[in-house]
């Protein structure tokens, strides 16, 4: 049997997701079921004087109205920081309580107060309505510049500060400089993201009165992290009356890792008012309160010598957590941020410092990518202009300060075990023609255009492990994955997993490991996610870990299938364990031509006994059945690397950037389905594209989200995009059995600052701050042709 | 409220509606035709996309009131007799999906381009595609899979 490891195996999910038959949760149902609708802020900031409900309670159609009042009363508690992170002084960073429904104050626009719960959704849209909200409005916070200088949003929180971390030696750092020839520095944004799953977040929630049993449907990344949370600081339900399904899943990009305000508070409701609640989010609901991503200002500075070789690297970065700290809201710009912003060089000495600080804004947590596309944008950008200043090719520079032998043991914190840096930035060189670049950017200017070129090599770290060093270093939960793999008595194989797709294939993905592991067609063979009742439990999907931590599980699960059927084979073969060999599907005694099938042997193994005679074919010892399990805790994260180069070209006149040509060499290791992971790199490159020239959350001076809306935030669609060209390269990675290293958020990391360069390239090295909008490009031509003519 | 008899995927329904049902709400709430998706509220993201009388409407900005009479397909009354459409098997075949949220919307669209375009050029599906936002394919595939449908058709 061939190896499915490798092959582009079409997708299993294809099916039910091209006839329409795929089922998200705002397409379940429930009899008899209530809607919901959420009452929520107008305001940035303000304190709640008063809710009236009187008059919306005698709607028409409603069941019931509750408040922040209630919760408290029910002792319900409210949304939580996963990471606990330490500022360099050794404090405890600073967190506010985060309460479901609001009872005191609102910190951002879109914070909710109070839920409506009417038999029609029209009903109980015009009972929101009457629902009146008393507030006494404060200043709001909303610029993150201005933030540590502005009045405390939260009570006890000095400077909305949460705290001011460091990774690094300032001291070596400062000796580094010393000894420069050249210090590049470079002043930067990371303009605030908005994730945008295609499917706005929804919950369905059903309650047993019977059984006291709350079923809670959602659109989540990671059900059963969410029902830890709901449970253990929720307080709504023990974990065993409590069970969250995510069922199919529209995209999720980080935005849909947090347990949020409506699902804590309709699953409490359902219990109180013994209905069912459904709850989907509106478009703007889902921009004003899904969490944010990105939002840095940051100044860097890199020592370098005058033949281009670094000496030392400092980052002094302001990250906005919005409102509240969420789930990864801390971790994200300190231990997924920190330790890459040196890149893929060798750095003999640097420093990230992060302030993190609180503003009324909706609150900020990963977003694909997470701290590492914004560490890689700042390293690549700074690169680029040291290569600018000393009068030296982009590609020469990353070559003289990249890493040859490995494992390397990265400046910050990682010992990265397998690459060849070298290797794919010399493949994305050829790949792109890099070389005729001069030629087209004369032909660009013969036709009054301006065309750049930008390079990008990165590193990322994913898989966050292993679980004592992250737990070490403030995380509240282990980052191991799990599996189970069941043998039916009749041969077909269920196989679980604690991660959960929103999109990227582990139906396919992990039956194809599944398969090779087990000599079983992949057609006999199903995995099952989602569900907090079937599987155990699991951390979920997010920072490329599916793969990389679940799909081991499910390996190591494998094997352990095979060993309790080689000593059952052996049992029914009459020989020893250690004369059995498993290949494709079947146990052969060795020098000898007996044997069995997996399928006969977890036969047996169900069915341990013969007619007329006592008789098992399981040895002493082993249990009847086929089921095995397997948590994994992968000993180090593994990184995934690779070179980007695109070309744009611009139109003076008008500022509008042509994506001419973008050439994406990575390294993921092996690669288990090669359609799959070039999917995911053009998703992950589209979303980089969207950051570099489209997209932008902004918000007024009153908090006010002013792009709330598909006509106001600028999605990239498909005729903003070029056809893209992708390459590998593979280094395996040694810190697992299959080699792989993760792909999903690369695209991502590397696309933003691979774009920049290129049009800061093209505007002959004028800075653009992010994103590089056309009007932006349109007044840098404006002023580079005026000071053209002055020169002249 | 008023009456409508439309034809949906080839059956004929007759249902009483409110003045201000929508397509989109019609389909999804009352005849649970759960395929076709509610991305936005602004008819911005295309998730909605079905065809009434052959052309492809965003039915998230359609009134229901207003069809009567039309005959309606969705992507559930794409395939027929069990078998794929071009277009369903070329989103397939080319991994023109990953989340599937945007998908009906696209794969119907897609659909009603070949009818007025037999061969498009990657330009004339791109631009085709523009009111169809996907968030997970960065559209390279997509426009992949309308070319092979389109070789297939």
């Amino acid at each position: 049997m061939a190896s499915l490891v490798g092959s582009r195996v079409e997708r299993k999910e294809d099916k039910r997701f091209l006839t329409g038959k795929g089922r998200y949760t705002s397409d379940i149902n429930i009899a008899n079921q209530t809607y919901a609708i959420f009452i929520r802020s107008p305001h940035a900031r303000a304190k709640i004087k008063k809710i009236d409900t009187s008059k919306a309670l005698k709607s028409s159609g409603v069941v019931d109205i509750l408040t922040g009042e209630h919760i408290a009363q029910d002792k319900i508690g409210g949304l939580i920081a996963g990471w606990a992170i330490r500022s360099e002084d050794g404090s405890e960073m600073k967190c506010p309580a985060n309460p479901p429904l609001a009872k005191d104050s609102v910190n951002f626009v879109g914070d909710p107060v109070a839920v409506v719960f009417a038999e029609t959704l029209d009903e109980a849209k015009a009972a929101a309505d009457l629902v009146k909200v008393d507030y006494k409005v404060l200043k709001a916070v909303s610029n993150l510049g201005e933030a540590m200088n502005s009045e405390a949003i939260h009570d006890g929180i000095d400077k909305n500060l949460c705290y001011d971390w460091l990774l690094g030696d300032r001291q070596k750092v400062k000796e580094a400089f010393e000894k420069a020839d050249k210090i590049i520095k470079l002043d930067i944004n990371n303009n605030r993201l908005i994730p945008n799953a295609m499917e706005p977040r929804a919950c369905v929630i059903d309650y047993n009165t019977a059984s006291e049993e709350i079923t809670c449907y959602t659109t989540s990344q990671n059900p059963h992290l969410s029902r830890l949370i709901m449970s253990a600081f929720g307080g709504v339900a023990p974990e065993n009356k409590l069970r969250v399904v995510a069922p199919d899943v529209g995209g999720g990009f980080g935005s849909k890792i947090n347990l949020y305000n409506e699902e804590i508070v309709c699953s409490w409701a359902s219990k109180k008012i013994e209905r069912p609640i459904k709850w989907v989010a509106e478009r703007t609901e889902s921009f004003l309160t899904d969490t944010h991503g990105r939002d840095h200002i940051t100044h860097a500075e890199l020592a370098v010598t005058n033949d281009g070789k670094f000496l030392g690297f400092k980052n002094e970065t302001i990250a906005n957590l919005g409102a509240y700290a969420r789930v990864f809201g801390t971790v994200t710009p300190t231990y997924l941020f920190g330790p890459c912003a040196t890149g893929v060089y060798i750095m003999p000495a640097a420093y990230s410092n992060v302030k993190a600080v609180y503003t009324n804004t909706a609150p900020v947590d990963a977003y694909r990518g997470a701290g590492r596309p914004e560490a890689t944008y700042t390293i690549e950008r700074i690169v680029d202009k040291a290569a600018m200043e000393l009068g030296m090719d982009p590609i020469e520079i990353r070559m003289k300060n990249f890493p040859t032998e490995f494992p390397f043991k990265q400046t910050l914190v990682h010992q990265i075990d397998s690459g060849d840096y070298v290797a794919g930035l010399n493949k994305a060189k050829e790949m792109a023609d890099y070389d005729g670049f001069a030629a087209r950017k004369k032909e660009s200017e013969s036709k009054g255009k301006l065309r750049g070129i930008g390079v990008t090599s990165y590193f990322e770290a994913c898989g966050i492990a292993p679980s004592p060093v992250v737990m070490m270093l403030g995380c509240g939960v282990g980052l191991w994955e799990s599996a189970e793999v069941r043998f039916n008595p009749t041969g077909q194989v269920t196989v679980y997993t604690g991660s959960h797709s929103h999109g990227q294939s582990h139906q396919t993905t992990f039956a194809q490991i599944a398969a090779d592991e087990l000599g079983v067609p992949i057609e006999n063979i199903d995995v099952v996610h989602g569900d907090t009742d079937k599987g155990t439990f699991g951390m979920g999907t997010y920072g490329s870990r599916s793969l990389t931590v679940g799909g081991i599980a499910i390996v190591n699960a494998c094997k352990k299938i095979v060993n309790k059927g080689k000593r059952i084979a052996a049992k029914m073969l009459e020989a020893s364990p250690d004369e059995v060999d498993f290949k494709n599907g079947e146990f052969v005694v060795a020098k000898s031509n007996k044997k069995k099938t997996i399928g006969e042997v977890a036969f047996a193994s169900y069915l341990p006994g013969v007619r007329d005679e006592v008789k098992s074919p399981l040895p002493e010892g082993d249990e009847p059945g086929l089921i095995e399990s397997s948590f994994f805790d992968p000993a180090n994260f593994s990184f995934p690397a690779g070179s980007h180069i695109c070309e744009v070209e611009i139109d003076p006149e008008t500022g509008h950037v042509k994506l001419d040509k973008y050439t994406a060499v990575d390294d993921f290791g092996t690669i288990v389905n090669p359609l799959i992971v070039e999917g995911q790199v053009h998703g992950g490159l589209a979303q980089g594209i969207g950051q570099a020239l489209y997209e932008n959350a902004q918000y007024d001076d009153s908090g006010q989200l002013i792009t709330a809306s598909y006509m106001d935030y600028t999605m990239p669609r498909a005729d903003d995009l070029p056809d893209f060209n992708l390459g590998f390269t593979c280094t395996k990675a040694t810190t697992n059995p299959l080699g792989v290293k993760g792909c999903g958020e690369a695209g991502t990391i590397a696309a933003t600052p691979t774009v920049m360069n290129a049009v800061i390239n093209a505007l002959g090295g004028k800075e653009i701050s992010l994103p590089a909008t056309a009007e932006k490009v349109w007044k840098a031509c404006k002023e580079m042709k005026k000071s053209n003519a002055k020169a002249a | 409220m008023k009456k409508i008899a439309i034809e949906v995927n080839g059956k004929k329904v007759s249902k009483e509606i409110q003045d201000h049902t929508t397509l989109s709400g019609l389909l999804r709430d009352i005849l649970n035709l759960t395929g076709t998706h509610i991305g936005c509220d602004t008819s911005q993201c295309g998730a909605c996309v079905v065809h009434v009388d052959g052309k492809s409407i965003k039915s998230c900005t359609a009134l229901a009131a207003d069809l009567d009479g039309s005959k309606v397909t969705t992507i559930e009354g794409l395939a027929s007799n069990g078998k794929l459409h071009p277009m369903q098997e070329a989103f397939k075949k080319m991994h023109g999906l990953q989340c599937g949220f945007c998908t009906p919307g696209m794969v119907m669209s897609a659909v009603d381009l070949l009818k007025n375009k037999k061969n498009p050029s990657d330009q004339e599906i791109r631009d085709w595609l523009e009111g169809n936002i996907c968030r997970c394919t960065g559209y390279h595939n997509i426009v992949a899979a309308v070319k092979e449908a389109a070789s297939k058709m």
